[in-house]
């Protein structure tokens, strides 16, 4: 990494100065402002989430459908169900539940690492640096249906191009890639990487920008290689970052439901139907909005745990 | 196409304050809506109207290649009428059963939509949509002019909700080209199972895979519906109350279907709509599939097919319909002059269906199909022809469940070849029941 010529930064830093005494009568103001200006994000966050968050509480207590003139009180029936094995509830949703498991557990670690590497890679400094950064970004702005519709034509086992070219090449050119096991979890982690791997890249991007370079230079003077500057330096400067990352993206592929829908159609069978696509089936298709509310809080709980060993697990010393 | 979604129209200041005040109540919106007006029902007839000037939103599912031949019937209509002015919004059928329900419990559904036959009971189990029987009365329309069957499936426990425009059963293209590459006849289609068994090894002993079988819903699910009547099964018992995918004849049905694939006759693993693709570029020789897909073969040029009706696989001719119903959505308060003119609407759109049967469906009045201009559409004719032995699917509310996650899943994985035809149909029936005893609880209870 080249670190020579950024030394200068630091001194250029902004000196702040102590604040002046101010006129009586702006502290008040001062109290106020910051709250103003988040009105109007308060008031979208409120209706759209914060409403609907405490509201569900109270859907998933009842037999819910909002077509229904009365919608009966169930205490935690739905709850239950859910923990009761051999209803037809539990079985889908936890099956579901395994699917979301299964996508997280093999894409969150790919989309932490990959989109790493390169991140340092687009890090140096070398002609075509901006091309690239634009590149590995680009299939992020593609919407889930832009890219499901794509990828499911390219890789269908029968009229698709990557068979036919994997044919051209001699390798087996008959791979069910959104039909069969495993192929259709290769499918659903190999496209949403190549998808989204921009945007954490990104992320780490602006991350690396903001190590301080003398801290290079500092353990180059010490004798650091490259690895050790990358395990003691890097690393530790992109711990924020990485928390970041990693809750991120644990909760995107927790949310997952555009790639399922579009290129597995939760099949084969419904081994790829993710819990969100079940929520979704059960609420607004079945209209068992009380029993889906009630998946929706164990999802989410689930969510909460993961989010708080994560943040247990990478918070920085001293914070 | 001057097709206008929803969400596009304008809201009038006051309508804007009024939703905003709405959502700020979030709470009393989502307990306050909907079914507390019961049912309502219509009165007067469907012949004319003359009252103030009115706007019908009129929503269907017709995103495809049909919906432009229902705005040219809709503008039409809108130009001999002038006080009643409709206003089309086609939105993708998965959506629209989602949408009509919350759009209606806050005021703001059509006046009039078209709904496909097999989501009316669910529908009027669930007061979403107005009994029309003094509407079909007022309108003159009688069992006779369509076929029972047709009829029929627009009616739920006793009562009329739907007016059906026209009728789909499934019937078999093939294409010509494959068939002479195959040595085959092509104007002599085959006409029985066993002559579409022979047909489909000559196929293979020539290198080609003459029947693309595609494993998911809702195709696959329809295409087992049309072959079961023909070996006597059902999905349900007689007052469906009780699941019978699992019977004798389903499983044979299942089998059948499970050996094409098998005996390599179709690929495995057909992707959604790659059956089409094949078809298209001459690699698949037979399709069962619906008239609307007369339409789409007819603009590529060089493609030669036909269609016919389903070959007799079983012991007796049967095939799966359905049909697109009109109905009227419950509205908090209903405006007679509105509900007047969705009448003549109606009434209109069905007497100048053989319009619409263009689009490629059959016209479920018979007196539609009589006419000159129904007469001269060859391939819908032979639809039509298949009318006496159609079947719908079970009018039990809450249907789509049991299809889509009982039938489907268990036809997708047999059809993959990754489970046995019997115990994908027990696990299917075992499912079915299951949900059919939370479909009432949700519907009756």
């Amino acid at each position: 990494m080249d670190t020579r010529n950024s030394g200068g930064l630091e001194a250029e830093a902004p000196q702040y100065e102590a604040p002046r005494a101010k006129r009586r009568g702006s502290v008040r103001a001062n109290v106020l402002t910051p709250y103003l200006f988040m009105v109007p994000y308060l008031i979208l966050f409120t209706v759209f989430v914060l409403i609907p968050a405490f509201f569900g509480i109270w859907m998933s207590l009842h037999q819910w459908d909002y077509f229904a003139p009365v919608k009966e009180w169930v205490g935690f029936e739905n709850f239950a169900e859910l923990f009761t094995p051999g209803t037809i509830t539990y079985e889908l949703f936890w099956k579901s539940m395994a699917a979301t498991g299964k996508f997280t557990l093999y894409s969150v670690p790919l989309l932490v690492v990959i989109p790493l590497i390169i991140a340092l890679i687009l890090n140096q400094k070398f002609r075509g640096q901006s091309f690239f950064r634009a590149m590995y970004f680009a299939p992020y702005v593609l919407g889930v249906a832009v890219i499901g519709i794509l990828w499911r034509f390219l890789l269908d086992r029968n009229v698709g191009y990557v068979n036919y070219y994997l044919g051209q090449l001699g390798l087996p050119d008959s791979i069910a890639w959104t039909s069969a096991l495993p192929w259709v979890w290769i499918t659903l982690v190999g496209v949403t990487v190549w998808w989204t791997l921009g945007f954490n890249a990104v992320i780490y991007l602006a991350g690396l920008q903001d190590i301080d370079p003398a801290l290079y230079d500092a353990a180059k003077v010490d004798g650091a290689n490259r690895w050790q500057r990358f395990w003691h330096v890097t690393l530790p400067g992109l711990r924020p970052v990485l928390l970041f990352v990693i809750t991120v993206t644990i909760l995107a592929s927790a949310n997952m439901f555009g790639q399922s829908y579009l290129l597995t159609e939760g099949g084969p069978g419904e081994a790829t139907q993710t819990a969100v696509m079940y929520i979704a089936e059960e609420g607004l298709r079945n209209y068992r909005m009380g029993s889906a509310a009630a998946m929706s809080y164990v999802l989410a709980f689930f969510l909460v745990v993961i989010s708080i060993l994560n943040f247990v697990f990478l918070r920085q010393k001293g914070q | 196409m001057d097709i206008e979604q929803p969400v596009n129209r304008n809201f009038t200041r006051r309508e804007f304050l009024s939703v905003g005040a709405m959502a700020g109540a979030g709470l009393v919106i989502m307990s306050g809506c909907g079914g507390s007006t019961g049912p309502q029902t219509g009165g007067g007839g469907g012949a004319g109207y003359s009252g103030p000037s009115v706007e019908l939103d009129f929503w269907n599912g017709l995103t495809g290649g049909d919906g432009p031949y229902m705005v040219k019937l809709i503008e039409r209509f809108n130009s001999q009428n002038e006080n009643i002015k409709v206003k089309m919004s086609a939105i993708e059928w998965d959506v629209f059963y989602q949408k009509l329900p919350s759009a209606i419990s806050v005021g703001r559904g059509p006046q009039i939509a078209l709904m496909q036959s097999f989501y009316v009971p669910t529908f009027a189990a669930r007061n979403i949509v107005m009994p029309l029987d003094d509407v079909a009365q007022s309108m003159g329309l009688k069992a006779s002019d369509f076929t029972p069957a047709v009829w029929e499936a627009g009616a739920y426990e006793g009562q009329r909700y739907g007016i059906p425009l026209d009728v789909w059963p499934y019937a078999l293209y093939y294409n010509k080209t494959v068939m002479e590459k195959g040595g085959l006849d092509p104007d002599k289609p085959p006409q029985t199972g066993d002559e579409f068994i022979s047909a489909l090894e000559q196929l293979k002993a020539e290198g080609i895979e003459g029947w693309w079988i595609e494993p998911t819903w809702p195709t696959v699910s329809w295409l087992f519906q049309s072959l079961i009547p023909q070996f006597g099964g059902s999905l349900f018992n007689e007052d469906l109350t009780e699941a019978t995918i699992n019977s004798e004849p389903n499983l044979e049905v299942l089998t059948w279907l499970t050996d094409i694939v098998g005996e390599g006759y179709s690929p495995k693993n057909v992707g959604t709509d790659t059956d089409d693709t094949a078809f298209q570029n001459d690699k698949d020789a037979f399709m069962w599939i619906g008239p609307w897909q007369i339409n789409f073969w007819k603009q590529f040029k060089d493609l030669e097919w036909g269609v016919t009706t389903v070959p007799k696989v079983g012991a007796e001719k049967g095939t799966w319909a359905g049909s697109h119903n009109f109905v009227i959505p419950q509205q908090r308060n209903q405006d007679p002059n509105e509900l007047q003119a969705s009448k003549v609407f109606i009434n209109w759109i069905g007497e100048n269906s053989a319009e619409w049967a263009e689009a490629g469906q059959v016209p479920a009045r018979e007196s539609v199909r009589e006419t000159q201009a129904f007469q001269s559409l060859k391939e819908q004719n032979v639809f039509a022809e298949e009318l006496p032995y159609v079947h719908f699917s079970p009018k039990l509310p809450g249907f789509d469940d049991i299809d889509r996650n009982a039938l489907a899943p268990a036809l997708n994985q047999a059809l993959l070849l990754t489970k046995e035809p019997e115990s994908a149909l027990d696990e299917a029936n075992e499912r079915a029941n299951q949900l059919l005893k939370e479909s009432r609880e949700t519907y009756e209870g």
